[in-house]
């Protein structure tokens, strides 16, 4: 999309006939694209962008989801009228990127906001009318002491019918939408109906081919239904829990017990408060934010929690960084040999899969059988005091961070002028006082922004404490919070650790740490301004 | 520190788009197609060649998709939302709860002419609240691995185990009584047979044998009696059991000749097999004179996916041919794996003996792993208490914290 613009504006600078004043002609050239190279490159990506476009469309429609597929309309309409309409130019330069900000930024924020109004988990899940499907056809029972057939599906006309042989017995049936009736005079071979009178037997392929309406094909009888069970097996059931749109309740047959719908938990829920496992997805408004701001484990431990999570990235960004400027500077002498190689050799570790170094250093730190308790002689539990697992963390992400930290610095040193330490030195200044009035703020100024936005990597690095620590050391009275455990971490283990995963729960503590790295970021980025002024 | 992340997301959208693609475009029913989802490695490779045999039994068309089994459950669930769903999935017993509550898998009926050659303890793993949700075919269960070199005999109960143990460390034969694993944050799976041994539960079973979130055996005395002697057994006691051995080295230090024992699952035969260590299968010891130690048996399965586009199809596979004997037999000749089946345990019972120790000691005195949605809050707490009492805490705090921080997981 962007080369075409560019490409269409390029060409009006070269003196291409100015597009139509009356704006109203649309048209691949009506913005005055001229060159056949710019024609072609519009015309290639417009096709594509229709293409995805249309290839998007057809599993939208498929699973009915027309508010998307609205969406997509509108913004394909959008897209071809910004490059074959003369008048939107800044839209031109601006729709790509905007797009990609909606679909990888803007959306998922919005997801992640609207669910956390709702109690979408595991059991809440779909609708109400899904719930209760999952309700009735687990329960469906097959009726004790049934006949379990021999099928064979078959057609009468276009209508289905099942052609049943009790292998007990050795009588057949022929089941249809309306009941059960005997089969006269039907052939049969290996304990099934090859060939009857008036109807005509289906082949596997064919069987599943009408795969949705075999499926839900049910005989009517005095105990149940007859349902297929594959191509070749049939048996009687009957559903134990059923639904009443009367009372809106489930009811078991066999029980008698009642489940009334519950609007407010998205539950069918008994006399008692017992809810059955299967709900539905409903609006729970701030329940999951008061949730999270009263809960007793969360209010004892989440002090500690934000403490060690804010020393932990402020640490981990403020060593990798220091590091990183050591040896930056001292690879930046030109004097020192082989550079190029030292270089290399230090950018390495950060070429490595960051999942798989985490592991093993893990490993590294054993108790028993580690290489750093045999190397130093000691027989430190790393990961099972608070101090040392705090350590053994700091000192991984030190190994892992400082690299880039030299790769961005060193970048940096060679973009600041060397006229202006120079003239310093002319002036008498000495190598650690220029360092410190010239080059380490001019520094600072270029790599702010990369410490915020490390900053903020690092607040919510839950790779980091997942795989080293776990947050272990774990105190024996709180298994939910442990020493060296992050917001994201803890939070993790809240709404994923119980009873299956809670989105609605996460999605709440994900806006309250939004919420927090958001303001220090914008904090952050105001300090940055202020530091360009001063310089 | 902070990776480019957005080539990251615009790959992976982009991956997403073609994915979307591929299904719109592979939609075309006119030739019935089946399709099953697996977790990848070998029992997945296994089981993606012999489900072709299907295929060309019935003149359709069988696509398996191999997906890392630890996103299996959740993508199944995800694709199950966005009716994308395969036909049959293929995993764990325990995941049973999770899938009915989401809707996501129908009861079958064991009704096959090879059905009564399941083990009962298959079948009941796949039972959910009196239905059956799946075709069994592998069982697995942690056993105990000896080195015949230094022990030849298997020991009766724990306390011969670690006296043994206790004698090869002092002679300087080997460093570590028992390769145990427990891990920083204790690992409740592989500690059940001790736990069972010292007289506690995890979760009560109602008359009809169905497992009751609402008794938990954790709140009962013998939890606490149980988690003594497992603390006695700890870093603060007689050291045996310790956190520094967890599943990922208790293998290594066995092959290594540093552990006579090691506790570990039938997974980890192949690699046995390519070492040089002689070894001999036993079932878990228990004290003496106390109760069985019970490993956890998980159950490998198929189930019919609720939202397939070919729900016949589902049920004949998984109902008509995967229980098929001649089928699990192939199956387990390829993945090399334990199998549900007694008929293709008598078949394989002069050509793989590990195999058969293995499927005995389960027999023995294993017990269903939980398949109830709650089990998912017990593994986490319950895992920190072990760990924290193997590390010398006090049994009775730190078990009745777990059980409510449990209870209250449960109960919200």
């Amino acid at each position: 999309m962007a080369r075409s613009t560019a490409d269409v504006e390029t060409t009006r600078s070269a003196g291409a006939p100015p597009p139509s004043p009356s704006g109203k002609e649309v048209g691949l050239t009506a913005d005055g694209t001229g060159s056949p190279l710019g024609l072609l490159f519009k015309i290639l990506a417009l096709g594509l962008f229709a293409a995805v476009a249309v290839f998007a469309c057809i599993p939208l429609i498929r699973t009915e989801r027309w508010v998307w597929l609205a969406v997509v309309v509108v913004v394909t309409v959008i897209a071809f009228w910004v490059y074959l309409s003369p008048r939107p130019i800044p839209l031109k330069y601006l729709l790509p990127g905007t797009l990609l900000l909606l679909v990888f930024q803007v959306l998922p924020v919005v997801f992640t906001v609207s669910t956390a109004f709702t109690n979408f988990s595991d059991g809440h899940r779909g609708s109400q009318e899904e719930a209760i499907a999952a309700i009735e056809g687990a329960s469906l029972q097959r009726v004790p002491d049934s006949p379990v057939f021999s099928l064979s599906v078959a057609t009468q006309g276009s209508d289905l019918a099942f052609l049943l042989l009790d292998p007990d017995t050795g009588d057949t049936f022929v089941g249809t939408e309306d009941g059960l009736d005997e089969l006269q005079g039907a052939d049969e071979s290996d304990g099934t109906i090859t060939a009857a009178d008036g109807f005509t037997v289906l082949t596997t392929a064919e069987v599943a081919a009408r795969s949705e309406e075999v499926a839900t094909f049910t005989v009517p009888t005095d105990d149940g239904v007859i349902k297929s069970q594959g191509v070749s097996i049939a048996y009687v059931g009957a559903p134990q829990q059923t639904y009443d749109p009367a009372c809106d309740c489930i009811t078991d047959a066999v029980t008698g017990e009642v489940w009334t719908a519950d609007g407010d938990v998205g539950s069918f829920v008994d006399a008692d408060g017992n809810a059955l496992a299967q709900g539905w997805q409903v609006n729970v408004g701030l329940e999951n934010f008061s949730r999270v701001l009263t809960d007793p484990t969360i209010r004892a431990s989440f002090l500690r929690i934000i403490v060690w999570n804010f020393a932990f990235a402020i640490i981990t960004v403020v060593i990798t960084f220091a590091l990183g400027l050591l040896v930056a500077l001292a690879l930046n002498n030109s004097r020192l040999r082989g550079r190029t190689i030292y270089r290399s050799l230090i950018i390495l570790p950060y070429a490595m899969p960051v999942v798989a170094m985490y592991l093993v250093w893990r490993e590294m730190f054993n108790t028993d059988f580690g290489l750093i308790n045999r190397m130093l002689g000691t027989e430190i539990n790393w990961f099972g005091n608070t101090a040392s697992s705090m350590i053994a963390i700091l000192l991984v992400q030190l190994w892992l961070g400082y690299n880039y930290m030299f790769l961005v610095i060193t970048g940096a040193l060679q973009s600041i002028p060397a006229d202006l330490t120079e003239a310093a030195s002319v002036d008498g200044a000495k190598k650690f006082y220029s360092f410190r009035t010239i080059t380490f703020p001019l520094l600072l100024v270029a790599l702010a922004p990369l410490l915020i936005a490390s900053f903020a990597f690092n607040f919510n690095n839950f790779s980091a404490i997942y795989l080293l620590s776990e947050g272990a050391p774990f105190s024996p009275d709180n298994p939910a919070a442990g020493a060296t455990d992050i917001l994201i971490t803890y939070t993790y283990r809240l709404a994923f650790g119980g009873a299956g995963a809670d989105y609605g729960f996460a999605a709440a503590i994900s806006v309250f740490i939004f919420l927090i790295v958001g303001v220090i970021s914008v904090v952050g980025f105001r300090q940055t301004r202020a530091l360009e002024e001063v310089n | 520190m902070r990776r480019p992340g957005i080539v990251g997301s615009a790959l992976a959208g982009t991956a997403l788009l073609l994915s979307g693609c591929g299904s719109a475009s592979g939609g075309d029913q006119d030739a019935a197609q089946l399709l099953v989802w697996a977790g990848t490695g070998t029992g997945g490779d296994a089981l993606a060649e012999i489900a072709q045999g299907f295929g060309e039994e019935l003149g359709v068309d069988v696509k398996v998709e191999l997906v890392p089994g630890d996103q299996l459950q959740s993508s199944f669930v995800t694709a199950s939302q966005g009716n994308n769903a395969p036909d049959v999935v293929c995993g764990a017993h325990d995941w049973i709860g999770n899938l009915v509550q989401n809707g996501t898998i129908d009861p079958i009926q064991l009704v096959g002419p090879d059905a009564a050659q399941l083990q009962e303890l298959a079948v009941q793993a796949v039972t959910y609240n009196n239905q059956v949700y799946g075709m069994p075919f592998t069982m697995n269960s942690i056993v105990l691995y000896r080195n015949t070199d230094l022990v030849p005999e298997a020991p009766a109960t724990m306390e011969e185990l670690i006296a043994t143990g206790e004698q090869l460390v002092a002679a300087g034969q080997v460093t570590e009584v028992l390769a145990y694993p427990v891990g920083p944050t204790g690992n409740p799976y592989f500690i059940n047979p001790l736990y069972t041994a010292g007289g506690g539960y995890i979760f009560g079973t109602d008359a009809e044998g169905n497992f009751d979130p609402a008794d938990l055996g954790l709140s009962q005395p013998g939890a606490v009696e149980s988690y003594t002697r497992i603390g006695a057994l700890g870093e603060t006691g007689q050291n045996v059991l310790k956190r520094s051995i967890s599943g990922d080295n208790a293998l290594s230090l066995f092959s290594e000749g540093q552990s006579a024992f090691v506790v570990e699952g039938p997974w980890q035969l192949p690699n046995l097999a390519k070492g040089t260590i002689p070894y001999a299968i036993s079932p878990v010891p228990g004290y003496e004179g106390g109760p069985a130690a019970s490993p956890f048996i998980t159950v490998d399965a198929c189930y019919v996916a609720s939202k397939g586009e070919n729900k016949v199809l589902g049920q004949e596979f998984v109902t008509d041919f995967w229980g098929r004997t001649d089928v699990q037999l192939a199956y387990q000749e390829a993945a090399d794996s334990v199998p549900a089946s007694t008929a293709v345990l008598e078949e394989i019972s002069a050509t793989a003996p590990d195999i058969v120790a293995v499927a005995d000691a389960a027999a023995a005195s294993g017990q269903i792993m939980p398949s109830i949605p709650e089990m998912a809050a017990v593994w986490d707490p319950l895992g920190k208490a072990q760990a924290a009492i193997i590390a010398g805490a006090d049994p009775q705090t730190t078990i009745t914290q777990a059980a409510s921080t449990i209870e209250a997981a449960i109960g919200g």
